[in-house]
């Protein structure tokens, strides 16, 4: 089941540089969110705080609260490892483990998961369905994850974060690496997913956010400038900044 | 015109200093080979590999205790170095942080260039005078200390060389670190792994030195592992210095025999790493 997330006064460090200053934002649950805003802003920041693996980089930390339906995740004693199983992640480069086979990638997590051996093929054909790669490699489902193409592969790392029917999907610029046609692929899939699946997705790609978001938060140099509907973000923006942003003027 | 023209030249000319640098390379290794190849081949026979030496004057004999016994040791020391070298390399890659990595790195860097006669008096003293005997396992004791080093440091570059965002794929699916290492970094890194640490079993099956202050030698079969071992490099050793004609041709066949043990390791051990892709 699709849950919401609620982030209340998230902020995250570099050493000793700030990146996040004080976020506040709601989530909507079955809905995808965008993230918007030039380079340097804190977009991946903010996203990677979203499943605590922003900890993971040497001197990084965060603070603040950042509610999973009634778990807040930067709670005492909640191990990130539990929160990674319940939140999926998509990374800017697709990054398919390259000494696995395709069934192994996507069946990666299942095996984590405990899934038993029975149910694991039939799980990892839905997630290679629902990410729109089943047809292409069904064939070949026991050839390197390597071998596919840059689009094919996003769309494995898709489906192996699908595999383990994740709550709140994260995607961090996952088209940034990818030419228009495998673009137009993922969100197709992203369109699919709405309503079963909460998104989170980073784009550099405004028109990007405008065809596949329902909401969409507008950041700049670690802050949210405003947050709202996606039409109402692009059409009537409240705050100047924003406005300049989506015309152009900057970033 | 002309300025593309130098620029050709100089690319020829450069590519040519490589193929002869090149060449040069080869020659040493190429040579030792024939030469090793060439004298070892007249003594190889079915009854070296499955007698024990014959007393001087007389014909014949074999090295068949001292095959087992460089077997056994190198067999022994890879089960001692690899486990302490690959998890120390590991610690150093995925886990050290501070000054304590900073320390392990340090001495292993130390320890990699003390000379393996050193090695040899260490565990001399250590082992060898407390138990009172040379023994297989003070060799294959000395045999592990220098290979740990070695794998240490290889292994910590062949993770280093993973890409950290297979890591941070690994974790955003609920891995732990642990997980992490075991089934994602050691898999993508198994090849640079197997061959860092055959590049140690190759050092250390021709080392002399250390054996010759720690498994001594033996001209009979060895019964338990606490008395002294016959080896191939110690063997080489006393019969090329030795006076008699047929003894330096032994020397060169079990020289001959050594490469070929170290060569079919490295090749099977390759050929391993091809099937399970």
């Amino acid at each position: 089941m699709a849950l919401g997330m609620e982030i209340q006064n998230l902020r995250a460090w570099y050493g000793k540089v700030k990146a996040l200053q004080d976020i506040n934002l709601t989530v909507v649950p079955g809905a995808v969110t965008a993230i918007i805003g030039p380079s340097g802003c804190g977009k991946s920041t903010f996203i990677r705080c979203l499943n605590r693996l922003h900890e993971v980089v040497r001197g990084a930390r965060a603070s603040g609260q950042v509610w999973l339906g009634d778990l807040n995740i930067y709670g005492r004693g909640v191990d990130p490892v539990l929160v990674r199983r319940r939140i999926g992640m998509v990374f800017q480069k697709p990054n398919p483990f390259p000494a696995m086979s395709i069934f192994d990638n996507v069946a990666a997590g299942l095996h984590l998961d405990g899934v038993p051996r029975q149910e694991i093929y039939g799980r990892v054909e839905m997630a290679l369905r629902l990410a729109g790669l089943w047809d292409e490699v069904r064939d070949r489902l026991q050839v390197s994850g390597a071998n596919l193409s840059g689009g094919q592969q996003q769309r494995l790392c898709l489906a192996r974060a699908l595999a383990l029917e994740p709550e709140v999907l994260l995607l961090d610029e996952p088209c940034s690496a990818l030419d228009p046609a495998s673009t137009m692929h993922i969100e197709a899939v992203l369109r699919d997913l709405k309503g079963r699946y909460t998104v989170v997705i980073v784009t550099h790609n405004m028109q990007q956010a405008s065809r596949v978001a329902d909401y969409t938060a507008f950041f700049l140099t670690g802050e949210v400038v405003e947050y709202g509907s996606t039409e109402d973000i692009f059409t009537r923006p409240r705050d100047e900044r924003t406005e300049n942003y989506i015309t152009g003027r900057f970033g | 015109m002309s300025r593309f023209r130098r620029r050709k030249l100089v690319n020829y000319v450069m590519l040519g200093l490589a193929g002869v640098c090149t060449a040069i390379v080869l020659v040493p290794l190429v040579s030792l080979l024939a030469l090793v190849i060439s004298r070892g081949l007249a003594g190889l026979n079915l009854e070296f590999f499955t007698q024990l030496p014959k007393p001087v004057g007389e014909p014949g004999g074999g090295m068949a205790n001292a095959i087992v016994g460089t077997l056994t040791m190198v067999t022994m020391a890879c089960i001692l170095g690899l486990p302490v070298g690959i998890l120390a390399g590991t610690y150093l890659s995925e886990f050290g942080r501070g000054p304590l990595a900073g320390t392990v790195r340090f001495m292993s860097d130390v320890l990699t260039g003390v000379p393996s006669i050193v090695v040899g008096i260490f565990v001399n003293v250590v082992v060898v005078i407390r138990t009172g005997h040379f023994s297989a396992y003070a060799g294959a004791l000395a045999l592990a200390i220098i290979m740990i080093p070695l794998v240490t440091r290889t292994t910590e570059e062949m993770l280093r060389m993973v890409p950290n965002s297979l890591r941070e794929a690994s974790l955003a699916l609920g891995a732990t670190r642990a997980r992490t290492v075991g089934s994602i970094v050691y898999r993508s890194a198994s090849a640079g792994l197997i061959t860092g640490s055959l590049l140690a079993v190759a050092r250390v099956a021709g080392e002399t030195a250390p054996l010759l202050f720690t498994a001594l030698n033996n001209r009979f079969w060895h019964h338990t592992l606490s008395e002294p071992i016959a080896s191939l490099p110690v063997y080489i050793y006393r019969y090329a210095i030795s006076p008699y004609k047929d003894w330096q041709q032994q020397a060169w066949t079990a020289a001959l025999v050594l490469v070929l043990m170290v060569l079919t390791t490295s090749v099977a051990a390759r050929i391993a790493v091809s099937l399970r892709k």
